[in-house]
């Protein structure tokens, strides 16, 4: 018997190395292990064993058949193996084929910087100020210091509809409207953002039409220096923390002192960052506020105003005004980053 | 202003700052520099030279030989080819080694066989601007005065070492056009004396008075009129330096006479006319020209006046336009001996109408806008006697022919130390403050305690309250030395306004969904406001009083049709598929002819054309249609907390089979939106593909959105789902179905949508198969079987009733 069992385990172990897939392992594990399998059939003859020898060929018939069962279970693995390779290589896909995408559409450059200077002016506390676009000679001009026969005017060439009606120059007839609506309360704060129109011949860096953002601040003691600290947080947040500003002498018919402010940075295509002039400023002249109902010896106020469109210019490396206008979908389609 | 250094350094010590530094220095004191122009194009090694000797060239007809002294000792034989070189004359030489502009290096030569060591150059090869130069000296070699020292440097005799600084002034700074103003100007910044130039006259023979008379219609037209009476001038080219001068600040020389006028135009900010005396006659009239008169100006064109423009006439002929420009009848020329001198001061708006209406501008003209200095009239005056007496033999008569003037008072204006400390934000002390005035050169006295009286020169006539006075300390001051704080007070909360909001939530729906925001022009064409009239009807177009162009010549009543111009210029760049919006105003006007604001309406604009995809490989792209766009529209309106309706009724310029008109549920009376497919016949005229677009007034959607979100608890029990498909009239439209289901199924009823539309073989002709999805549920309970089958049971007994509607099994 023993001698069967060995030469069981011999004949099974060399079939089994020649194993050529799943179903013949399976085939062959019947073969040897099944109900009626060649093992099964030998240990049935364990009856006519002597009490010493019955232990003795146990565990041998044991062993004879863990040693099948490990290579079974070892072929097993394999073809599993082999089976799992051959799915994952018949499975895998192009992964530098194109992914499908969420539509993605882009705010307007100019609403974009719009809303970003909006939220910096609103975290420090101010209130948005819209206004009509086709606005009275008085509004646009001479409530801000500018009476009919001004030379500043000139400054300004306007689209007039009728003598009293024109397109707004600039947005400051807002700040005009936001006080004449305060009457007289303080403390205005507003930042007055739209579009404003001036006749001008379109190039690359001038448009008839664009945009500007305005702000306002009347109250008790409010000082030049104010509006340098407000600015300069204004510019760093816009343009970076180490972002520094210088004020120069200027002049506005609606603010004295003025000043235009210059930002020191770096444009594109430059090596060095370098001095750019950004935007105007002042102390709200004494006759605005007298014109729109507040005492300029009891309040002062600063106002200032820059354009959309020569930061989007300057932030994004335009270089060409007509772009924001033109709506072209290869220019739109680069500001949909979020 | 151009302002020559050279020139400026005559009455403000500046030799110690380089051009560079000052323009700097001024910028950072409020008047731009826009540019420092150097005069010396490129020039060295260019001296002096005396033509000794002049001979035809053996081998060659248009050149000579001269023999030329530059003062070096050994004369120089130069070839000459221009025609007006000669013996006796002093001319430019670049020797051997001199460099030209263009890097022209001049060598040793032999021209046709005969050596030449140097060349005589015109003014033209010194790079001086043509424009600029006096007549005789545009052609041939430059030929100078005869007195010229032999072996001067040119780039001395010239002027060319000289840096011109461009000042960009401000409407307000008009004191600095103006040499003395620019000196007072830099005098206050670098903290130096201003030296004023001389007018120690000497008048001679009889008075003016003798020879004119003079009379002012209108004193608010003109204030001050004076004349002073220059005999027995002889015409000829003024002084090389002050040619040099004139050629700085951009204008040509022409004459003696005509330089010294412009000369101290420049010098003092004050304009000055001269009238051939001869021609002029006796009579000096100031007064507004008549109906039908007329006058050739000194450019030789014959103006027609009328009674806005200021006259000078002579023997009450018209003689000038006031502070415009002279007349060619009395101009000076060549044969003019006797000269009327002018100095006036002309009212500023005056003269600003008479240019404007003739379109006539001057160097004059611009300074009388602008309001001359009324204590410059008489000083000008006199220093262009002084001059025409030196550099033109003139003798000045005595006295001077006057009318208006009178004494000339300076403005004192009160300032306080600690207005103006709490108006900046500075700490300047009161000796600081008195420095700086005195900078300035205002005067100042003490008042009350912390009280100064500042004296303010009548050359500055833009400064007239205590603010201007505060700006010229902080300019001085410098700006850089201005702190930076914080406003004190109470803090205010900042926000948006609802509207602002709300069109925030928009511009992020649509962006989300793959819409490109875009901004068109708010002027357009008349055309484009007579399509898209949904909103406008009965309204006129704002047109513009002087449109640039007839493009853009009217307001726009619609955003649509920028929208499709805009969706041309990308198809024209093959940009064909698009995803557009706008945010925007329109104009409507109530009355043909605009007399009040026009009513500015708020729009929301889409369009799209062409095809969507997602970029994967094996997804197809997809044509838009209809649906993509009223699916942004529902989106928009539902991210805003909406309800819309859409009803088919045809807007204008749109198909009228594909496009509806959109209704907030709220307020079912009233038109919010159009939307649809373009309408073929404008498709073509647009030069489009099928295209979609809508239109939407934000106006009325501010009042009823809701942008916050609000929760509501998650449903506790389980809904009920029973679908209804059923054989309708192809007319009959899904949205009715769905208002006769929510009407007739009762309170459980939670929603209904249509999941099919089916028309083909297994209908009727004429029918189609709608498929509807119920879903019923209790908000507190299980539904049971008995409930929801009654609750359905009536909903389709409505639909059969109302529709005549099959229920298909």
């Amino acid at each position: 018997m023993r001698e069967r069992l060995e030469q069981l385990k011999a004949e099974a172990l060399e079939e089994l190395q020649g194993v050529t897939d799943a179903k013949h392992l399976d085939e062959l594990r019947v073969k040897y292990q099944g109900k009626k399998g060649k093992l099964t059939e030998i240990l049935r003859g364990m009856g006519g064993l002597s009490a010493e020898e019955r232990p003795i060929i146990g565990q041998l018939a044991n062993e004879v058949r863990d040693a099948i069962d490990a290579a079974v279970t070892a072929h097993a693995e394999r073809f599993e193996r082999e089976e799992t390779e051959r799915r994952l290589a018949s499975e895998t896909i192009d992964v530098t084929l194109p992914g499908r995408k969420l539509p993605r559409g882009a705010v307007h450059p100019l609403t974009r910087v719009i809303e970003e200077i909006e939220q910096i002016f609103i975290g420090m506390g101010y209130q948005i100020a819209e206004g009509p676009e086709v606005e009275t000679d008085y509004h646009n001009f001479e409530a801000l210091n500018l009476p009919k026969d001004h030379p500043a005017r000139d400054m300004q060439d306007s689209f007039y509809i009728t003598e009293e009606l024109l397109l707004r120059t600039h947005t400051s007839p807002v700040q005009v409207r936001t006080m004449q609506r305060m009457a007289g309360e303080v403390p205005v704060k507003v930042i007055c953002p739209g579009k404003v129109y001036r006749r001008d011949d379109d190039d690359a860096t001038h448009s008839f039409q664009f945009h500007q953002i305005e702000g306002l601040v009347i109250g008790k003691n409010i000082r030049m220096s104010d509006l340098k600290g407000t600015l300069l947080t204004f510019i760093q947040k816009l343009f970076g923390e180490e972002a520094q500003i210088r004020m120069r002498p200027s002049f506005f018919p609606f603010t004295e002192p003025s000043a235009e402010v210059d930002v020191m940075y770096k444009k594109k295509g430059a090596t060095e960052p370098s001095w750019l002039e950004i935007l105007g400023c002042g102390m709200v002249h004494p006759r605005v506020l007298e014109m729109s109902g507040y005492d300029p010896e009891q309040y002062s106020g600063f106002a200032f105003g820059m354009g959309a469109e020569r930061i989007a210019m300057l932030k994004y490396g335009i270089d060409d005004i007509r772009h924001f206008y033109n709506n072209d979908e290869r220019f739109l389609e680069q500001f949909a980053r979020q | 202003m151009k302002v020559s250094t050279q020139w400026l350094s005559e009455y403000v010590g500046i030799e110690d700052v380089t051009p560079e530094q000052l323009a700097e220095k001024i910028t950072r004191a409020g008047i731009e520099i826009d540019e420092i122009e150097q005069r010396n194009q490129g020039v060295t090694g260019v001296v002096v030279g005396y033509v000794k000797h002049k001979e035809k060239h053996p081998d060659a007809d248009k050149l000579n030989v001269c023999t030329v002294d530059v003062g070096s000792g050994e004369d120089l034989q130069i070839v000459c080819g221009a025609k007006n070189v000669d013996a006796g004359q002093k001319v430019p030489v670049a020797v051997v080694g001199a460099v030209l502009p263009g890097d022209f290096k001049i060598k040793n030569a032999k021209l046709r066989g005969v050596a030449s060591q140097g060349m005589i150059c015109s003014a033209k090869e010194l790079g001086m601007n043509d424009k600029l130069l006096p007549k005789d000296q545009q052609e041939g070699i430059l030929v100078l005065p005869e007195n010229t020292e032999i072996g001067l440097p040119i780039v001395q005799v010239l002027g060319l070492d000289d840096a011109v600084l461009e000042f960009d002034l401000t409407p307000n700074r008009s004191d600095c056009l103006s040499m003395i103003g620019a000196a007072y100007e830099t005098a206050a910044i670098l903290g130096r004396d201003v030296k004023l130039p001389s007018i120690d006259l000497i008048e001679a023979g009889g008075t003016a008075s003798e020879h004119v008379g003079v009379s002012i219609e209108d004193g608010e037209l003109c204030s001050h009129y004076a004349i002073r009476y220059i005999s027995g001038v002889k015409i000829g080219p003024s002084p090389q330096w002050m040619q040099n001068r004139l050629m700085a600040a951009g204008i040509r020389p022409t004459n003696n006479v005509v330089d010294i006028t412009n000369y101290v135009m420049l010098e003092c900010g004050q304009p000055l006319h001269a009238f051939d005396a001869d021609k002029l006659g006796k009579e000096i009239g100031v007064r507004p020209a008549r109906e039908g008169e007329t006058l050739t100006t000194l450019d030789g064109q014959e103006r027609k006046l009328d009674p806005s423009m200021l006259l000078i006439t002579g023997d009450d002929r018209p003689a000038a336009l006031a502070g415009v420009m002279g007349g060619l009848e009395t101009e000076v020329t060549e044969t003019t001996v006797n000269i009327a001198l002018e100095s006036a001061k002309f009212s500023g708006s005056s003269v600003r109408k008479t240019s404007r209406k003739l379109g006539l501008r001057s160097e004059a003209s611009l300074r009388f806008e602008k309001e001359v200095d009324p204590s410059a009239v008489i000083a000008a005056l006199d220093r262009a006697a002084l001059l025409l007496s030196r550099h033109a033999g003139g003798s000045v008569a005595h006295g001077i022919a006057e009318q208006g003037g009178g004494k000339i008072q300076e403005k004192t204006i009160p300032l306080s130390l600690t207005k103006l400390n709490a108006y900046l934000g500075t700490d300047i002390s009161m000796l600081e403050l008195k420095a700086i005035f005195a900078r300035l050169n205002f005067k100042c006295a003490d008042s009350a305690q912390g009280m100064l009286d500042v004296q303010v020169p009548t050359r500055r006539g833009d400064i007239t309250r205590d603010v201007d006075l505060i700006e010229e300390a902080a300019r001085i001051h410098g700006y850089d030395n201005i702190p930076t704080t914080v406003i004190e007070g109470p803090t205010t909360p900042g926000s948006y306004t609802k509207s602002q909001a709300v069109r925030h939530a928009i511009r992020r729906t649509l962006t989300r969904g793959g819409f490109h925001e875009a901004i068109t022009y708010s002027f357009t064409r008349p055309e484009n406001t007579r399509n898209f009239t949904s909103f406008s009807a009965g309204t006129h177009a704002v047109p513009l009083a002087m449109p640039m162009s007839e493009e853009r010549s009217v307001l726009r009543t619609s955003l649509v049709p920028l929208l499709l111009e805009s969706a041309q210029y990308n198809l024209n760049r093959k940009n064909a598929d698009l995803s557009l919006f706008e945010i925007g105003k329109v104009f409507h006007a109530s009355e043909q002819k605009v007399t009040v604001q026009p009513v500015e309406l708020t729009m929301l604009g889409l369009l799209l054309t062409g095809s969507r995809a997602d970029g994967a490989i094996g997804s197809a792209a997809r044509k838009v249609d209809f649906f993509d766009l009223k699916g942004a529209v529902e989106s928009v309106l539902e991210d805003l907390g909406l309800e819309a309706e859409f009803r088919a009724d045809s807007p204008d310029g749109f198909h009228p089979g594909r496009s509806a008109s959109l209704y907030l549920a709220s307020a079912p009376d009233k038109r919010i939106g159009a939307l649809g497919q373009l309408h073929p016949q404008l498709q073509r005229d647009y030069d489009l593909d099928d295209t979609y677009a809508a239109e939407i007034l934000l106006d009325e959607l501010y009042a009823g959105a809701a942008p916050e979100i609000e929760y509501r608890d998650l449903p506790r029990y389980p809904s009920a789902q029973r679908d209804i498909a059923v054989v309708v009239d192809l007319a009959v439209e899904a949205g009715a179905l769905i208002r006769v289901v929510r009407e007739s199924a009762g309170e459980l009823l939670e929603d209904v949508r249509v999941f099919d539309v089916y028309t083909g073989d297994r209908v009727e002709e004429g029918k189609k198969s709608v498929a509807l999805a119920l879903t019923y549920r209790h908000p507190e309970r299980t539904l049971t079987d008995e409930e929801v089958a009654a609750a359905h049971q009536s909903a389709v007994s409505r639909l059969e009733q109302t529709f005549a509607a099959e229920l298909r099994k």
